[in-house]
């Protein structure tokens, strides 16, 4: 039957999350120009995983593969989680991340608009849980020591755990920014001396912060266009920099600046990437305040009192467990409803 | 300057009202034959009141309504009534519904008409004038306007004029707004007496410049004091009714409330100016201006004869071969008509000619993604994404605590959705559901208080007959054991009688036996003892005699 509104705005899944995946290029080519094209590996093959898994899901749920392949979903799960994990880890982990999250997150739970978790973040946590050593190995920025690699050894060492002769691993990796100062602490240095170490730029890790700087370039570049509102992020980051405001107020000798904690991990690319997942977030504008203060809380207690380096991925699913009470209690008032004009 | 309202939401669909409003309005020439629905307003379907081969006139009523809730209906013009039968109609439920089909004879004649002097008429007659005149909400709702010029005991403030004209492609009210304004305000004006209202204000999207100056131009002309136009942003859907009084006056009608009870009352300006001409000139609602766009070659409003079938009115702004269906109303909120044989009826305030390139079938549809840009342009500041959700899922009780019954059906959800969910036929099929659900559950209360009912009575007949039953039987022991008290009582009284009777009777004998023996003469007392020794001699010869006779004892 035909039946009215016989018009539509052109608007389709597939386009916005297209433009969510262009959104994350200013960060994606800082990326590039501080730790290498090792990334792009990763982003690839963190890519094809997860379409030839989409495609596998779907024929075995039998859905139609072409309208949902070409939806830019699984693209989009591919490239967050790729993101999250060291590029230099071996090709199987992003593979293993990827194939779990699409697969078991995303289809086992009905598919596109169905998952409760927010699959990326499912792909980090059962990644770093099962596999914790490969995940630490993050890359130097080629600035600090000079001592970088090059495009071929970083492909060979991701395919067959092979350096060039003469380099160690731990001479090409590092631990994070974040989990760096969390050791450094525990061995009683001060907020202060920790930060003079070379793998510290002006406002958190060095060429990191580049990176954080240019997803929230990219995120304002969201916001703008309209595709995410402004709640999840801003409360986010207002949040997160208000705790870590506090704390650090308090005693900056053990707590860090809040701008560190900004331009630290995950915390730029959840604000305006990861927590803004439609599907696993909540639908009222009061829901989604609760939401991102909460996963703002839970990120920094998480950092700064956990035993994980990051914090955003465990703070976001823990979130995401919430959603439907908090969408049930934050139902806003319809027309009519609200007493006289206002 | 009056400050103005806001309501949340709304959409901005390219309008498309500058192909139809190049032109004038023009008169559409009387068609080779007009089927007049009978059924053109909300309520009871009017009666007909001519015969089949009747000859009528223009304005002459064929149909009377038909209880409270209705309207008349009349001849567009004079002809003969060829037909009286179940036809297509121009409804959204597709079905064919009772037409008087008019053969014109083209030569227009009136029925003998006049206006009354309004300011000289008692409100009842205008409102009954109003009825007899057929003239109905013609924005779309064709609800009786005789009905809505009572406020009910409710003081009116605000009369709303709506000239807003929030969907795309209409300006059927912008080219009546432009040509007929000062019959509009009359109209208003009278409205306005009618209700008893403080103030009437009139909204006209910012669009429609020229209405606007029109207007305000036959405002400061008339001289009409309480009455203002108002610019109001363009957003659909800012001419819906709770919409519009909400920009106007920052009040807000729930669903399930009228506005009057509020203070506030609505009508199109197209109805503000049939009302006027129905009262002043006597003119019934014959006709109305109509957009006629879409694919056409020239796209134009006419005023068109109610009636006029499809074909005729889309043949007259140039068919496109290409067109492969019409829509009436508008893009957003319009119906798809089964066919160009429809006719034209007082609620047909667009036709859209449609094809395949101007309204594509719409894109494959995908999982809802919860991203709420449906949530974020409802009028009615609902959450369409979790209404989806409860109707998909045939959880109505869940869809009508989520205010189902507050979704005004505009289509801005469904025009937002990226992923293409025709929403609004999930809220209409929730919708009926709901309401078949009610009309059930209304009549399974029914059937229940019925058999509720009789349970009490039958169990109310067995208690009375167990009672009475019950009295029977203490009337029946009550009556024996009287009876039995009584029984003894006689008996006493038998025995004491008896007894008495004995005692007396004791008494009598020993005075008799005295009385016997004392007067007994020496004569009588020797005569006593010689039957007495007879006696004694014969029982003697008897006891002897009697031994023989008898057998021996041992």
């Amino acid at each position: 039957m035909f039946s009215s509104p016989f018009i539509s705005q052109p608007s389709s899944v597939s386009q916005i999350m297209l433009r969510v995946l262009l959104a994350l290029i200013p960060g994606i080519a800082f990326y590039v120009w501080y730790f290498g094209p090792a990334i792009l590996v990763s982003l690839t093959l963190a890519s094809i995983t997860a379409l030839v898994t989409e495609a596998l899901m779907l024929k075995l749920r039998n859905r139609p593969i072409k309208p949902f392949i070409s939806d830019n979903t699984a693209l989009l799960t591919a490239w967050l989680l790729a993101l999250s994990i060291p590029p230099l880890a071996p090709w199987w982990l992003i593979v293993v991340g990827t194939a779990f999250a699409i697969a078991v997150s995303k289809h086992l739970y009905g598919g596109l608009g169905s998952n409760p978790f927010n699959p990326a973040m499912i792909g980090y946590a059962v990644l770093i849980i099962s596999f914790p050593a490969p995940m630490t190995h993050w890359i130097t920025p080629h600035s600090v020591d000079g001592m970088s690699l090059n495009f071929a050894a970083q492909w060979s060492y991701i395919f067959s755990g092979m350096l060039p002769s003469g380099l160690t691993l731990d001479a090409v990796t590092m631990a994070t920014p974040l989990d760096t100062l969390k050791t450094q602490l525990h061995l009683g240095q001060s907020v202060a001396d920790i930060r003079d170490m070379p793998i510290f730029g002006r406002l958190a890790g060095h060429g990191s912060e580049m990176v954080a700087a240019g997803f929230a370039l990219g995120g304002l570049y969201l916001l703008f266009t309209r595709i995410i509102s402004w709640h999840l992020p801003v409360v986010y980051l207002g949040t997160l920099f208000a705790v870590a405001g506090l704390f650090h107020v308090l005693d900056p000798a053990h707590y860090v600046a809040p701008l560190f904690h900004w331009f630290s991990g995950a915390a730029m690319i959840g604000a305006f990437f990861i927590l803004t997942d439609p599907v696993t977030s909540p639908t009222t504008q009061k829901g989604k305040i609760i939401f991102a203060a909460g996963a703002a809380v839970l990120t920094y207690l998480i950092r700064v009192f956990g035993g994980f380096p990051d914090g955003v991925a465990f703070a976001t699913l823990l979130m995401n467990i919430c959603v439907p009470l908090i969408d049930i209690y934050t139902q806003p008032k319809v027309f009519g409803k609200k007493g006289a004009g206002k | 300057m009056r400050t103005l309202f806001s309501f949340h939401g709304g959409v901005h669909p390219p309008t498309h009202k500058a192909e139809s409003t190049r032109t004038p309005i023009a008169l559409a020439p009387i068609p080779s034959k007009l089927i007049i629905p009978l059924w053109q307003h909300v309520g009871n379907r009017s009666v007909p009141i001519v015969q089949v081969g009747e000859r009528v006139l223009k304005g002459q009523k064929i149909g009377r309504p038909e209880g409270k809730l209705s309207s008349a209906v009349h001849a567009s013009t004079s002809g003969t009534v060829s037909a009286i039968d179940m036809q297509l109609v121009a409804h959204h439920s597709g079905l064919p519904d009772l037409c008087v089909t008019l053969i014109p004879d083209g030569r227009d004649e009136w029925i003998s008409h006049v206006g009354v002097d309004v300011t000289h008429t008692s409100h009842a007659e205008l409102r009954h004038l109003l009825r007899k005149a057929g003239v109905v909400g013609l924005g779309g709702a064709v609800f009786p306007s005789d009905l809505k010029t009572d406020a009910h005991h409710h003081q009116i403030k605000t009369l709303v004029i709506n000239g807003a004209e929030c969907e795309p492609y209409i300006t059927c009210d912008d080219l009546l707004m432009r040509e007929r304004a000062q019959d509009i305000l009359r109209g208003a004006e009278l409205l306005r007496e009618l209700l008893q209202a403080e103030e009437v204000l009139i909204g006209i999207e910012d669009n429609k410049p020229e209405a606007i100056a029109a207007m305000q131009l036959a405002v400061t002309q008339a001289g009409y004091r309480n009455m203002e136009v108002l610019c109001v942003p363009t957003v659909y859907p800012s001419g819906g009714a709770k919409q519009l009084i909400r920009i106007l006056t920052g009040i807000e009608v729930a669903a399930g409330v009228r506005s009057t009870e509020m203070g506030v009352q609505c009508f199109n300006v197209a109805t503000a100016y049939s009302a006027w001409r129905a009262l002043a000139h006597g003119e019934p609602v014959l006709s109305r201006i109509i957009t006629v766009t879409g694919n056409v070659r020239e796209a134009q409003n006419f005023e068109v004869l109610i009636g006029t079938p499809l074909d005729e009115l889309i043949a007259l702004a140039g068919k496109q071969a290409d067109t492969n269906r019409y829509i009436m109303g508008g893009p957003m909120m319009g119906i798809d008509l089964p066919s160009g044989t429809v006719s034209v009826t007082k609620a047909t305030n667009c036709i859209i000619a449609s094809s395949l390139k101007l309204f594509p079938p719409p894109a494959p549809v995908m999982p809802c993604i919860r991203c709420i840009r449906c949530a974020d342009v409802c009028p009615a500041d609902l959450q369409p994404q979790d209404l989806y959700w409860f109707a998909k899922s045939n959880n109505f009780g869940k869809a009508q605590e989520f205010n189902l019954a507050d979704c005004i059906e505009c289509g801005a959800c469904a025009y937002v959705c990226p992923s293409n969910i025709p929403l609004v036929q999930y809220y209409r099929y929730a919708k009926s559901e709901i309401h078949e659900r009610s009309v059930e559950k209304l009549a399974a209360d029914k059937a229940r208080e019925r058999h509720e009912y009789r349970q009490f009575r039958i169990e109310r007949e067995k208690t009375e007959k167990a009672e009475r039953l019950a009295q029977k039987e203490r009337d029946a022991a009550a009556a024996k054991a009287s009876f039995e008290a009584g029984l003894a009582a006689a008996e006493n009284a038998q025995q004491q009688t008896i007894n008495e009777a004995i005692e007396r009777a004791k008494v009598q004998a020993a005075t008799a036996h005295a009385l016997n023996t004392d007067a007994l003469t020496q004569e009588q007392l020797a005569k006593i003892a010689e039957v007495d020794a007879r006696r004694a001699k014969m029982r003697e010869l008897a006891a002897t005699a009697g031994a023989d006779d008898e057998p021996p004892k041992s």
